[in-house]
């Protein structure tokens, strides 16, 4: 048995038995998000509340007086998480109580008509946790594009592909300097559980963009949720790291990635969504995911 | 202690004298002062509030709420393209049953930039679910403030309250104030729905028809309730400091035949216009509307009635005009006057009742032909 074998293994054990979002959501059959959402909630305990916006956990918590959510959870309209857990946070902190409060958001009210409300915290220095997880759509009303769609990608507003890359979100956030921000994917939950937990134990705004990827809106058959997770970061489409205090640091599964990258076809081509894309667009795909892998590489080694 | 201060002033000293916990607000003319004050008094150490700055008024009401159900007492400020600007967490604040208060600077719409009073900005509020009372002077602002407070998270209401004040010229005008000890006044804040984690429930999920409907009839049944938590409220409020308040502001109506029904100065200025219709035989009276949510019981049997509407609603008239034909069935003569701040004197107002023609409706200054 390897160390990382043996040391994940222990973490695994580690994980609370406790469930906090319960069986029976209103999820899609392979929705990746519920499942990074019921590590979420295992890292951050019971003594948390969930603030979310409009997006796909507005619906899988299941429908009034039923839910499957065994945490508070307060919902609020699509551009306010981050303010109304900004007041939530205040109004805790008045009260002496060290209850954890988490944003639990889809991209498109994140990058898009949340974004105000997300930097307006983030530079008030609001102690919380913000979690965007990505599925590079609207999924919610079906999968219109959303500013983190990729380049390429079809969905129902871009039925010929999208023409323009996905918004660098990540570097949104690091512009305002937070304490703690990280990647994540669903298909690594064990690295997702170790970053939730780091990220609750730091004061001040926290930030994990979580890419999840999501069977109808992908256009790939359900049971291949984790394998296309894994995927993404073996072809380094997406890459796992966290930055504490400035101070970046590549996670494990993709610092062989970024040594030697698995083909991008491999990820592409299992999905409906980049159907028929052009040989132009492929390339130019390649071309940010080398930009992106060369970026960090250089972050991480101190030469930026 | 008697001072004296502006409109402004005057809330944001009442806004003190609840403590509120969370304080979340944006600036915008002519409301700047408001917010200004706050952070002079938690600048200073008279006041303990976590007071968020925030990046627009749409986060201002956000994170009251996110404050609210957090088991905190919460207030904020703000005018006109503000509060417009936060019109989907206005809806959001009533339907989550929180008390909220808000004082609201009334001021015009743009385009054209007009900074001046208007009431259209607090009526394009008018079904969200909020209380909204309009106060008259500098004393009643902070009155109202202050009690808007008990009346909210009164447990027979829960909803928010927005304190109305007219934009410069009561904003901005200096009067006297006198500032109470509130004592227990106001109990401490208690929201039966709170977060507990210890509890844990979910807000606001997937809703169907059914429950969604009885949950839009709750919030009329307590915007009914409120009727009398604002009269027992205002009766304690004129118990322990003297000052008395009522739905409406009565002046001289018991014999007159003719009434004025106005809101905010123009209801104040309106009683200085009586005073010289009767100096000159004409038995006028005025009545202030003080609450426009939840809307007075008016008695206006057997007398002509001149409304004033700082405010239109386009296609239709005067939003106070087609209240009071609605409520009473009496015809008023719609007077459509002080838009974006135009001045409006007691003479003028002398005027429209002496050249009063229920049933019509004018707008005062504007020629057709403009």
């Amino acid at each position: 048995m390897t160390n990382i074998v043996k040391r994940s293994v222990s973490i695994l054990s580690a994980i609370p038995k406790e469930e906090y979002l319960l069986k029976c959501t209103s999820a899609c059959a392979g929705c990746s998000s519920s499942l990074c959402l019921r590590y979420v909630l295992k890292a951050a305990g019971p003594d948390s509340v969930l603030v979310v916006p409009a997006c796909c956990t507005s619906v899988l918590q299941g429908i009034y007086p039923g839910t499957a959510m065994n945490v508070p959870v307060y919902n609020i309209a699509f551009a306010a998480a981050a303010a109304c857990a900004s007041g939530m946070s205040d109004a805790f902190a008045k009260l002496g109580k060290k209850t954890n409060v988490i944003v639990y958001a889809g991209d498109g009210g994140t990058v898009d008509i949340g974004i105000q409300a997300l930097s307006g915290a983030f530079e008030r220095g609001t102690n919380f946790l913000y979690i965007c997880y990505d599925n590079e759509a609207y999924g919610n009303t079906g999968m219109q594009r959303s500013g983190s769609t990729p380049l390429g990608a079809r969905t129902t507003t871009t039925p010929g592909g999208k023409l323009t890359a996905k918004k660098d979100l990540d570097r949104i956030v690091e512009a305002h300097n937070p304490p703690y921000m990280a990647t994540a994917c669903s298909a690594y939950p064990l690295d997702l559980y170790k970053k939730v937990k780091k990220a609750l134990s730091i004061p001040g705004p926290k930030f994990i963009h979580i890419l999840a990827p999501c069977p109808p809106g992908w256009r790939y058959p359900s049971e291949k949720t984790v394998e296309m997770g894994k995927l993404a970061v073996k072809t380094g489409m997406w890459v796992l790291y966290e930055r504490e205090f400035g101070k970046l640091a590549i996670s494990g599964p993709s610092r062989a990635a970024m040594r030697r990258p698995a083909p991008l076809e491999e990820y592409i081509g299992g999905q409906g969504r980049f159907k028929n894309m052009s040989p132009e667009i492929l390339d130019e795909m390649r071309h940010q995911v080398e930009r992106s892998i060369r970026r960090l590489a250089s972050e991480e080694a101190g030469a930026c | 202690m008697l001072t004296i201060a502006t409109g402004n002033k005057a809330v944001a000293a009442a806004a003190k004298a609840a403590e509120p916990g969370v304080i979340a607000a944006y600036p915008i003319t002519p409301q700047t002062e408001i917010v200004e004050q706050i952070a002079e008094y938690i600048n200073a150490g008279d006041l303990a509030s976590q007071y968020i700055l925030v990046e627009s008024e749409h986060s201002a009401m956000a994170a009251c709420i996110g404050a609210s159900v957090g088991g905190v007492r919460t207030f904020t400020a703000t005018s006109s393209h503000g509060l417009l600007y936060m019109h989907e967490m206005v809806h959001w604040a009533a339907g989550a049953r929180l008390p909220i208060v808000m004082a609201n600077v009334n001021r015009a719409l743009g385009p054209g930039w007009n900074t001046w009073a208007e009431h259209t900005d607090a009526f394009s509020q008018r079904d969200t679910g909020w209380l909204q009372v309009f106060v008259s002077t500098v004393q009643e602002a902070y009155d109202a403030t202050l009690m808007a407070f008990k009346i909210a998270e009164d447990e027979r209401v829960l909803l928010p309250v927005m304190v109305n004040l007219d934009g410069f010229t009561l904003s901005h005008i200096m009067q006297s104030l006198e500032t109470v000890e509130i004592g227990d006044f106001l109990p401490p804040y208690h929201l039966p729905h709170a977060i507990d984690t210890e509890n844990p429930c979910v807000y606001g999920p997937m809703t169907g028809p059914n429950d969604h409907f009885r949950f839009r009839w709750d919030i009329e049944r307590s915007m009914r309730d409120a009727r009398g938590v604002i009269a027992e409220v205002e009766r304690e409020f004129a118990e322990r400091f003297g000052r008395s308040y009522a739905p409406t502001e009565d002046y001289r109506c018991d014999d007159a035949d003719v009434i004025v029904i106005a809101m905010g100065t123009l209801g104040k200025e309106a009683e200085v216009a009586v005073d010289r219709l009767r100096d000159d035989g004409i038995r006028a009276g005025s009545m202030r509307l003080r609450w426009f949510r939840p809307f007075p019981d008016l008695d206006l049997a057997g007398r002509e009635v001149v409304v004033i509407d700082r405010d239109y609603s386009f296609g239709f008239g005067g939003v106070i005009a087609g209240s009071v034909r609605a409520k009473t069935g009496i015809e008023p003569y719609s007077v459509i006057a002080g838009l974006g701040g135009q001045e409006v004197t007691y003479n003028d107002i002398a005027g429209f009742v002496r050249d009063r023609r229920p049933g019509e409706e004018t707008w005062f200054g504007v020629n057709e032909d403009v």
